[in-house]
């Protein structure tokens, strides 16, 4: 593409958003900014509200809304491995690392992805888990592999099993056609860090609006105190692990102590 | 009540683990053994990864050998000597372990490792100790006395260089067998998360001759001493030791202990390692299940650490 082509794909392009811009607005509110996980925390729930702006001086039709919610957790790498049977027994043989991969997904809208968005625009967007791009190492090279690849299934499945991608079809409750909240769950194994909370307003199959807003879970007390020492101070740590047990087992012997 | 496990990453219930350290404590103190070879399986079966409960088993045999130990030091029935030429070679022989631990393990075939050990000693030292107090049950059955062990029977190894005289335990042997054994037994403990004394003991009386009177308390002090180095060794290496866990499990294993050792006063010696056997049987059985049927899932996840 030439440059006076893509100024031109620009300008129509920020034509086309101030446009929606000027017709409907996301207004959202996050029930809580920072969730902090302690050590008795069985998970719990953060509610997202939004509210559609319409702009009164365009006399807009009154259509019906969509909203898909989707928050992004903090990305690591994982390795999927799968196991077959060697001499008789069950081994881990080949295994697939995906780089970069969101450790928490959820995808939440008002009813089933498909009735909101077609296909192909559900594929451009990235929208719902099974859409979303997985990149593979796969040796020297790095690819998404297409949706039926036993390895991403695999990894999409067992993410879903541990409660850490959802996807909800019923999340997002309309109070009024203006009006919604969305229920974020957030398990008791949820990993910590920043997390992107997207919003997309839909009508007609389109995107007509959206908005961002992001949501932090801390790991704090006691909890979070031992896994940095963990991992940070491994000498120390173990010294005093290692004293606490002979402390224990003197301490046992003291006050059953029979003689 | 619900409690967060930092290094296991999951939630448990304090109970259950409370519970579980009670009853192989009293195991423990009924056997007189570690309990190691319980505890890093049950761990493994409600959830945590092999990799966290051998690491943090590790000190909670510590805890609970060094308590006996204590009391067997009162009881003056420690061959101090003889312990530390069994740690010379048991200290190596933990670091050797922690380093293969830590290489299987970013091979992905840690688990693998630990239940193959965990299927080929238990189900070889069961079967043992099952014939062998089987045999001395019908034996005793029969009326005829117990054959004593010949107090001049020779092994080739006993014939090797670098004798030494263990005064306490009245031997005479070499150092090399000594280490080897040391090596052995912190070797096998920090890949399997044991202390060993179920296979300690019977290498020192019937390798070494080591009379009973010092056999437990000696074992005692290499068993403590290989698994809090295993500890630090472990987290120093895999920062996979759960020292909550750890604490939970120590307090409950103490204190049932204690009501172990009373329970066990009640049985004779060889049934004690008849139940001793078929317990440490059933847990290499289960492993052997683990491995041979077809798993629930063929696929599993593991978050890689550092950026690739």
């Amino acid at each position: 593409m030439t440059a006076r082509g893509f100024a031109v794909m620009a300008m129509i392009c920020c034509m086309m958003a101030s446009e929606t811009a000027a017709a409907e607005r996301l207004i959202l509110s996050l029930s809580h900014h920072r969730v902090l996980v302690t050590s008795s925390f069985t998970g719990t729930e953060v509610v997202l509200f939004g509210s559609i702006e319409r702009d009164q001086a365009a006399s807009l039709p009154r259509r019906s809304y969509d909203v898909l919610v989707t928050v992004t957790g903090p990305r690591e790498s994982e390795r999927t491995r799968r196991k077959e049977r060697v001499l008789g027994i069950w081994v881990n043989v080949e295994s697939r690392t995906f780089v970069n991969v969101p450790n928490y997904l959820a995808a939440i809208s008002n009813k089933p992805i498909d009735t909101i968005v077609n296909a192909d625009l559900q594929r451009r967007l990235q929208i719902g888990l099974a859409n979303t791009v997985l990149p593979q190492k796969t040796g020297p090279v790095v690819t998404d592999a297409p949706q039926e690849d036993p390895f991403r299934m695999a990894f999409l499945r067992l993410k879903k099993e541990h409660g850490l991608y959802i996807e909800r079809d019923n999340g997002v409750t309309f109070f009024t056609p203006t009006l919604f909240r969305a229920d974020i769950p957030l398990p008791s194994n949820v990993p910590f860090g920043l997390y992107d909370v997207d919003v997309k307003l839909f009508a007609d199959g389109a995107v007509i609006a959206g908005s961002t807003s992001a949501l932090e879970i801390i790991k704090v007390g006691f909890e979070q105190f031992v896994a940095d020492a963990a991992r940070d101070y491994g000498l120390l740590y173990g010294l005093v692990t290692a004293m606490l047990a002979l402390l224990t087992g003197w301490f046992a012997s003291v006050v059953f102590r029979r003689d | 009540m619900q409690i967060y496990l930092p290094i296991a990453d999951l939630p448990v219930n304090v109970f259950l683990i409370l519970a579980m350290g009670l009853a192989v404590g009293f195991i423990s103190g009924m056997f007189g053994i570690g309990g190691g070879f319980l505890m890093t399986p049950l761990l493994i079966f409600i959830g945590v990864t092999p990799g966290v409960a051998v690491a943090s088993v590790a000190s909670h045999i510590a805890a609970s050998s060094c308590s006996g130990a204590i009391s067997y030091w009162r009881r003056k029935a420690i061959d101090l000597s003889l312990a530390l030429m069994l740690l010379a070679g048991g200290v190596i022989g933990t670091a050797a372990g922690v380093w293969l631990f830590t290489t299987l393990r970013a091979l992905d075939q840690l688990d693998l490792m630990i239940a193959l050990s965990y299927l080929t000693l238990l189900s070889i030292v069961g079967a043992l100790m099952v014939s062998e107090s089987v045999r001395s049950i019908v034996r005793a059955r029969a009326g005829k006395p117990v054959v004593l062990r010949r107090s001049g029977s020779h092994i080739w190894f006993h014939g090797l260089p670098f004798k030494f005289r263990f005064k306490r335990s009245m031997i005479y042997v070499s150092a090399i067998p000594v280490w080897v054994i040391g090596f052995l037994m912190g070797f096998i403990g920090a890949i399997m998360g044991i202390g060993g004394g179920f296979l300690l003991v019977p290498m020192l009386i019937y390798l070494l001759r080591v009379p009973t009177a010092t056999v437990i308390g000696t074992s005692m002090v290499l068993t403590m001493v290989t698994m809090a180095s295993a500890t630090v060794m472990h987290s120093v290496t895999n920062h996979l030791v759960d020292v909550v866990l750890a604490l939970i499990l120590m307090v409950g294993g103490v204190i049932g202990a204690q009501f172990g050792a009373r329970a066990g006063q009640k049985l004779t010696g060889e049934w004690l390692r008849l139940l001793l056997g078929l317990l440490v049987l059933m847990v290499g059985l289960r492993f052997a299940f683990q491995l041979a049927l077809h798993p629930d899932d063929l696929y599993s996840l593991r978050i890689v650490e550092g950026t690739p």
